[in-house]
């Protein structure tokens, strides 16, 4: 195996072109993704962690557009790939689970045939073999009684069902990397877990690395092996589970931590984070969090923060943090 | 160790960075303020009329409406014609101005104006029994309009009320109304309509003569007698309908909960949420309305002659087509037109203030 | 508990059937013709499938029908009723142009009987296919209509199914190439020729490529041409039909679904005319009940104009003939197919959509 990364975005910039003007949905994010891992994407809604995600997968709508950046699948550019080519990649290499199960399975076709589709695009499998695969996909989702599932209709299935039904869709052709899109955000809390569970058990079974993608911080500690925070279409802080959780150096970080409820200290008071989301359509000119920050300064209303290493596996844009270390290494000359 | 770059990301460990201090002290929350361009945020009414104003169909079909308007309420005070009566030279009748071309004139006329007076020109030309053709069309867009405009109307208020009933009473009167409307609404409208105009013309015929209403012609009553039986549960069912889904929408639970009477919710919530899609139907029934008048009229069930509309116009212009197809061509024009722009201004109207079609 | 509820249930099936007997018994004795009594018989029947089919299709199916058969009633009773409130109506003896029809008409309609009975003796001839005798003509209506109706079928026919191919293929087209010249081209005369009436319409294409270019021949029984009048006929539905298509693709197009379709790796086309058309056409599907509504009586009006000889034709003719038994029978007739073909659109509705409500 070389050392290439399974998956490669850098600076990648995504745009909508509307009639109000151009919103400018990801501004240059990079990350990578080796086999195997799961790598979570934290951001409140707007914050541009699934239009990046379309846009791996190149499924934006009409009006969206990568404006710049390399999209690398196992060192080739996948953006180059021609309309035939991104249809056999989709699918077969990375696949991708939606929000609202609800929404996401076509509502005229059954289940099996929608299934069965998916599994006979990328196979050249014989019709029985199909649907012994189909079957035994369902199954391996956790899917009672499948033989009768596959002859229903999307909306005589339950939220959960529908989700697992979803992934055993997306997982049908073993593809290397699964997107999951708030894959819990529209189910009940203990269907939420249920699934989340399910997928960290496929993933041991089966071996493809995850990008999950979620605004709810406490969902993904246990199951990622990278976070990556984002705000304003543009990564804040990026870093293993433990120095996300326990060492954040961007104040949005630490924001979204403190806005976690937390069962063992009862006392301590949830903080919110004032304000809303900025406005895409003209981003202002420094830091885009600087208006909804309490430890803003004057540069964070003038200049953009750079991506800065904080250590080997930790990456922080914020101004405060650049302070910080400078301070901590002043500090350390003094003494 | 490097400068400090800001242009150079990720730095690696900026341990002697030299930074300016200055710029690291804490801004002000009126910096802060500053500092996010918000968009300003408009009113509902006020961003739909803005985007209706910048639809170029919807704005064109408005300055059409209001030439046509302006023209049928002007042009009769203009034109010395009448719409019944036969051309006259001088006091006596004008038999030779009969299926003149637009703007020549007949012999006597022609004589007339050899001897120094002025005759109006027409300008559409005239009818076979010596009519102004042109006042006849503008007569004919008038109670074409007009029809239209009273149908709707009629539909409205009908729908409206009854609409508004069921929904808010909601439970079994609710589902006895709109089981009425139901029924109602699975006749075939069209065929109704004709079988109606035949009863009532004759029913109506004797019981009316001699008075005021008689002028209008018991084809239009009978015919808004018709829309105000069979036409107002397409509306009733819309206002129904929007009722229900507003009533059980969260914002409604949430005022109810606030303790808000319901005379606050009706008028601050429910009314404004219908109001924009209640509009947008009245103004595309218009049209419908135009369109059964003119349809009526052509098979022969329409205004009383010799009150001309659109429709009995091109109806009569059939017998002679091959001869004088302007007779056609001129209120087959106008009927496209007041259709036309109502429609494209039902639907600027819809695309500005249907809430659910906004972006 | 659940047997219980079991038992309380068969209780009810049972007491339910038991009254229907009853009423079928009683129906049976007391009704004085025996279609009334057939009548009475499949209405119970079609009542016991709506309350008592396990199957939730078998359930619907039994209510449409039910639903369709009453409404065919309840037209039926509408024109007998208020063609008899005419005022020296119909059956009035004056009204008859010849002693030997005003026989027909006392022994068809039996005059002296109460107006009930009359209604129940109108609707066994209209079962067995009897229509009565025109006025006018003195024909039996029934050989008219189904003379007639051969050449109205034929161009409803072509009109229905031209309109839904090319709205559907147009509708598609603008939809995929949205705000491009294709889309905006397809628009601009779908939007015209919506508001264009079926009868001006007639009337210019008669007058242009008929009279003045002559390239179709003028319409006769020897030379029938049907090009024409089907182009009347079917540009304002196929331009609907284009505009919903168009609008409901790209709301599916807009769908959670179509992106999951996307991202498993379906070709373009395919999720274009598998997974979006599919979803696209249910709105256009209810839309064939009203638009066979719509043929039906825009064929009146083009068949008038181009002298067909169509049921249209004869329906106008009997209007302005004031030939009332005709009037009746064709309405009759023209409004039980606009409630089957409804009937039919819905259930074909119902298999393309397994979402539908069955209640």
């Amino acid at each position: 195996m070389s050392n290439v990364p399974l998956l490669q975005v850098k600076n990648l910039h995504t745009s909508f072109i509307t009639d109000a003007g151009e919103v400018k949905a990801v501004n240059g994010i990079s990350y990578n993704l080796d086999r195997g891992k799961v790598l979570g994407i934290v951001g409140e809604s707007g914050s541009g962690k699934s239009v990046s995600a379309y846009s791996v997968m190149r499924i934006l709508t009409d009006t969206g557009r990568v404006t710049q950046g390399e999209v690398l699948f196992n060192g080739e550019d996948i953006l180059k790939y021609t309309p035939q080519q991104m249809q056999s990649f989709r699918g077969s290499r990375i696949s991708m689970i939606f929000q609202d199960p609800m929404t996401c399975l076509n509502p005229v076709f059954t289940v099996g045939s929608q299934l069965r589709e998916a599994i006979r695009i990328h196979t050249d499998r014989t019709k029985e073999q199909i649907n012994a695969r189909a079957l035994e996909m369902l199954q391996l989702v956790g899917v009672n009684e499948p033989e009768k599932r596959l002859r229903q209709y999307p909306h005589e299935l339950s939220g959960g069902m529908r989700q697992r039904v979803m992934i055993a869709m997306a997982l049908a052709c073993e593809p290397d990397i699964l997107i999951a899109d708030e894959p819990t955000t529209a189910l009940d809390v203990t269907i939420q877990a249920q699934i989340l569970e399910l997928m960290q058990n496929l993933q041991k079974k089966m071996g493809m690395a995850i990008i999950m993608i979620t605004h709810d911080l406490g969902v993904i500690a246990d199951i990622c092996d990278e976070i990556i925070v984002m705000y304003a279409g543009k990564v804040c802080e990026r870093g293993t589970a433990d120095e996300i959780f326990y060492n954040p150096r961007h104040e949005y970080t630490k924001g979204l931590i403190r806005s976690i409820p937390r069962v063992t200290e009862k006392h301590e008071k949830l903080v919110p984070i004032a304000g809303s989301p900025v406005d895409l359509l003209n981003l202002p000119k420094g830091c885009a969090f600087a208006s909804r920050c309490e430890c803003a300064m004057k540069i964070c209303l003038t200049e953009q923060p750079e991506e800065t290493w904080v250590n080997d596996s930790h990456i922080a844009a914020c101004w405060n943090n650049v302070k910080r270390m400078y301070e901590e290494s002043k500090g350390g000359e003094a003494r | 160790m490097s400068e400090f770059d800001p242009n150079k990301a990720p730095v690696k460990r900026p341990f002697s960075l030299q930074l300016d201090l200055s710029k690291f002290e804490p801004a002000t929350d009126a910096e802060k303020a500053q500092h996010e361009t918000t968009r300003e945020s408009t009113t509902f009414f006020r961003d739909g009329m803005r985007k209706l104003f910048k639809n170029p169909l919807a704005v064109g079909s408005m300055i059409v409406l209001v030439v046509i308007l302006v023209t049928i309420i002007v042009a009769p005070m203009i034109v010395p014609y009448t719409y019944s009566g036969m051309i006259t030279v001088n006091g006596k009748r004008d038999k030779t101005a009969k299926n003149l071309a637009p703007f020549t004139y007949s012999k006597m006329e022609q004589e007339a104006i050899d001897s120094g007076e002025k005759v109006f020109p027409h300008i559409f030309g005239t009818d076979e029994l010596c009519r102004d053709y042109f006042i006849r069309v503008i007569y004919g867009a008038r109670v074409s309009l007009s029809v239209g405009f009273f149908a709707s109307l009629i539909v409205l208020i009908i729908g409206l009320l009854y609409g508004s009933i069921a929904g808010y009473a909601g439970g079994r009167t609710d589902l006895v109304m709109m089981r009425i409307v139901d029924v109602i609404y699975s006749l075939p409208d069209t065929l109704m309509v004709i079988l109606l105009s035949v009863v009532l013309d004759q029913v109506l015929g004797q019981s009316l003569q001699g008075t005021a209403l008689a002028s209008i012609g018991t084809n239009m009553l009978s015919m808004f007698a018709v829309f105000g039986l069979l036409y107002w549960v397409g509306m009733a069912r819309l206002v129904r309908g929007q009722i229900l889904t507003i009533k059980n929408n969260e914002y409604v639970l949430a005022a109810r909960a606030m303790g808000a009477k319901p005379s606050r919710i009706i008028r601050k919530h429910i009314l404004p949420n219908c109001m924009s899609v209640i509009i947008i139907s009245t103004a595309l029934q218009i049209p419908s309305a135009i369109f059964t008048e003119s349809f009526l009229s052509f098979i022969g069930l329409g205004v009383q002659a010799p009150m001309p509309s659109l429709g009995s116009l091109a109806n009569a212009a059939r017998q002679a087509l091959q001869a004088y197809p302007y007779k056609l061509v001129f209120p087959a024009v106008g009927i496209c037109l007041i259709v036309l722009s109502f429609n494209l201004l039902g639907d600027g109207l819809r695309d500005a203030f249907d809430p659910k079609l906004r972006k | 508990m659940d047997n219980a509820a079991r038992s309380q249930k068969e209780k009810q099936l049972i007491a339910a059937c038991i009254i229907s007997l009853v009423i079928f018994a009683a129906g049976w004795l007391t009704l004085p013709i025996l279609s009334a009594k057939i009548l009475l018989a499949v209405v119970l029947l079609l009542i016991a499938g709506t309350l008592f089919f396990s199957n939730d299709t078998g359930r619907y199916v039994c209510k449409r029908i039910l639903l369709a058969l009453i409404t065919v009633l309840i037209i039926a009773a509408i024109t007998f009723f208020s063609m008899n409130a005419i005022p020296g109506g119909p059956f009035s003896k004056e009204k008859a142009p010849s002693a030997a029809v005003q026989a027909v008409l006392e022994e068809r309609f039996h005059l002296n009987e109460p107006l009930g009975t009359q209604f129940l003796l109108y609707l066994e001839g209209l079962m067995q296919g009897n229509f009565c005798i025109s006025t006018k003509t003195g024909r039996e209506i029934s050989t008219t209509i189904f003379e007639s109706f051969a050449i109205s079928a034929k161009l409803g026919g072509y009109a229905a199914l031209i309109a839904i191919v090319l709205g559907l293929c147009f509708g598609s087209i603008a939809a995929l190439n949205r705000a491009k010249t294709a889309d905006r081209v397809i628009i601009f005369f779908t939007t015209l020729f919506v508001a264009v009436p079926s009868f001006i319409m007639a009337t210019l294409l008669l007058l242009v490529f008929c009279l003045k270019l002559g390239w179709f021949p003028i319409f006769s029984t020897s030379n029938q041409s049907y090009v024409l009048p089907v182009i009347a006929l079917m540009l304002s539905p196929m331009s609907y039909i284009t505009r919903l298509t168009k609008t409901s693709m790209l709301d599916v197009l807009g769908q959670d679904y179509i992106r999951t379709a996307r991202a498993k790796g379906v070709k373009q086309s395919l999720v274009i005319f598998k997974h979006a058309l599919k979803n696209a056409l249910i709105p256009v599907i209810t839309y064939v009940g009203p638009m066979m509504a719509y043929i039906l009586t825009g064929s009146m009006v083009v068949e008038t104009v181009f002298t067909t000889g169509g049921l249209g034709t004869k329906f106008v003719q009997g209007i302005s003939n004031r030939d009332y038994p005709m009037i009746m029978g064709t309405t009759i007739f023209l409004a039980t197919l606009m409630v089957t073909m409804t009937l039919i659109s819905d259930l074909i509705y119902k298999v393309v959509d397994p979402r539908i409500n069955f209640d």
